[in-house]
């Protein structure tokens, strides 16, 4: 009770010192904790891995079936080396190669081609499905897979409906424009707030439809060959 | 300097908090402690997500199970946690609980994953969490622990509950999706939206103060 106050004061700060630890135990210490927790992402990551495929798997479908405007059936064709083959060849993996999904009405007549395409957008990678006939370079739909833009600005290329309205009946290349002229048929009115989020969709629809338009045409001659 | 032996139990962080049950542990999250409405911690997911009622849950409850799970090894392990390191070590728990719920959370509901969307990986830097951790987990027991992450975490949901079912009701005329304002009703979009949801937490505080401000003054005149 009668306890000076500097000697208080001296005992107090003794007994927060910290105690010094060597630094490789301090290493230790985090290598191990860095490898549990590794450990165990990796086994949920594996355990959850195939619902979380399944999922995209489905997103997939229900995109290709949006933007082809409801087919009878589609193929899917992959992309190796270039050139287009209805079976991926042996040894490698279907889900890491490009697709295209050839859309067919119930004669069989061919109605469009639905692609992915990912590249950056305002923040991250945009993923589209673009739907498209490969003849004309006309657009049949776009839906957005994957985004991760402003919410409430850039997300608007996803909810807004108005925007993505514009684009089936399209001819690619597209422009954009703040107000449309109602004839030409490249143009797309961009959203206000979101202009680059929908500049980015502009430029990947025109540079997916350019990739895959001479590949899809050069697996028509081969064919016909 | 002999009078100040530390004993080799106590944790490395002084200033372990007062005992209590595990129950007044719990509740405390919940009520007199609530990390939304009193201690004002994770305001960030607060504003973010509670636009519909299903993202506000789905946020709390996967708050929740980081909250537990960091809890218990933070606790677990705090003997083992040198000092220098340790919020390092508490980062890299909670970065591990929040990676797990997201992707038990996209395995699981995918829609409401798809919503949450970068707010989900963002749990890590809720403050709550590395506040508890630093706070409260790392000075006790586990049970403690685990009890005061389950309340924080249900003071926290409960919480978001509240303010997404406020905004979804006015914003959209609906609650978790279903229609209960009648087909009349003109939806007020502005709640749905980033600023509503100020508004709506300001809302929301202001009752609480003011009930609690009633049950002090209550209590004051008996």
């Amino acid at each position: 009770m009668t306890l000076p106050g500097h000697q208080h004061g001296a005992a107090a700060a003794a007994a927060q010192e910290p105690r010094q630890v060597a630094s490789w135990k301090l290493l230790v210490t985090l290598a191990i904790a860095g490898a549990a927790s590794g450990a165990l992402v990796v086994s949920v990551y594996r355990m959850t891995l195939p619902a979380i495929q399944r999922y995209a798997g489905q997103q997939v479908e229900q995109a290709v079936r949006e933007v082809l405007k409801a087919p009878a059936r589609w193929d899917t064709l992959y992309l190796v080396q270039g050139v287009l083959a209805v079976r991926p060849p042996e040894g490698t993996d279907p889900r890491e190669l490009p697709k295209a999904y050839v859309g067919r009405d119930a004669a069989g007549t061919r109605i469009g081609v639905a692609v992915t395409a990912q590249e950056p957008g305002f923040q991250e990678e945009l993923s589209l499905m673009i739907g498209f006939d490969p003849a004309s370079g006309t657009l049949t739909g776009i839906e957005v897979l994957e985004q991760k833009e402003t919410p409430g600005l850039g997300d608007k290329i996803e909810t807004d409906t108005a925007f993505r309205n514009q684009f089936p009946g399209r001819i690619v290349p597209l422009r954009r424009v703040k107000a449309s002229s109602g004839t030409d048929r490249s143009e797309v009115q961009t959203i206000t707030g979101a202009t680059i989020s929908s500049r980015a969709v502009l430029r990947i629809v025109n540079n997916a439809v350019a990739r895959w338009r001479p590949l899809l045409a050069a697996y028509d001659q081969a064919g016909a060959r | 300097m002999t009078a100040v032996a530390v004993p080799a139990a106590e944790p490395l962080v002084p200033g372990a908090p007062p005992p209590a049950s595990v129950l007044q542990d719990v509740w405390r999250g919940i009520s007199r402690e609530n990390p939304v409405v009193v201690q004002m911690l994770g305001m960030c997911p607060t504003m973010a997500v509670t636009n519909l009622v299903a993202n506000g849950i789905a946020m709390g409850l996967a708050t929740t199970f980081v909250m537990v799970g960091s809890g218990l090894f933070v606790s677990l392990f705090r003997r083992h946690i040198a000092n220098e390191v340790r919020i390092t070590s508490y980062i890299l728990i909670i970065a591990t609980f929040v990676t797990l719920a997201d992707m038990i959370l996209a395995a699981t509901f995918p829609v409401i994953s798809k919503a949450l969307g970068p707010f989900m990986p963002l749990i890590v830097a809720n403050c709550l969490l590395l506040g508890r951790a630093e706070a409260f987990a790392a000075k006790v027991g586990v049970a403690r622990a685990v009890a005061d992450g389950f309340g924080m975490g249900m003071g926290f949901t409960l919480s978001l509950t509240a303010l997404s079912a406020l905004r979804e009701l006015l914003g959209r005329g609906t609650l978790l999706g279903v229609p209960v304002m009648g087909p009349r009703y003109e939806p007020w979009v502005f709640m749905v939206l980033p600023p509503g949801g100020f508004f709506a937490l300001g809302l929301l505080l202001l009752t609480v103060a003011w009930v609690a401000g009633r049950r002090r003054r209550r209590a004051s005149a008996r």
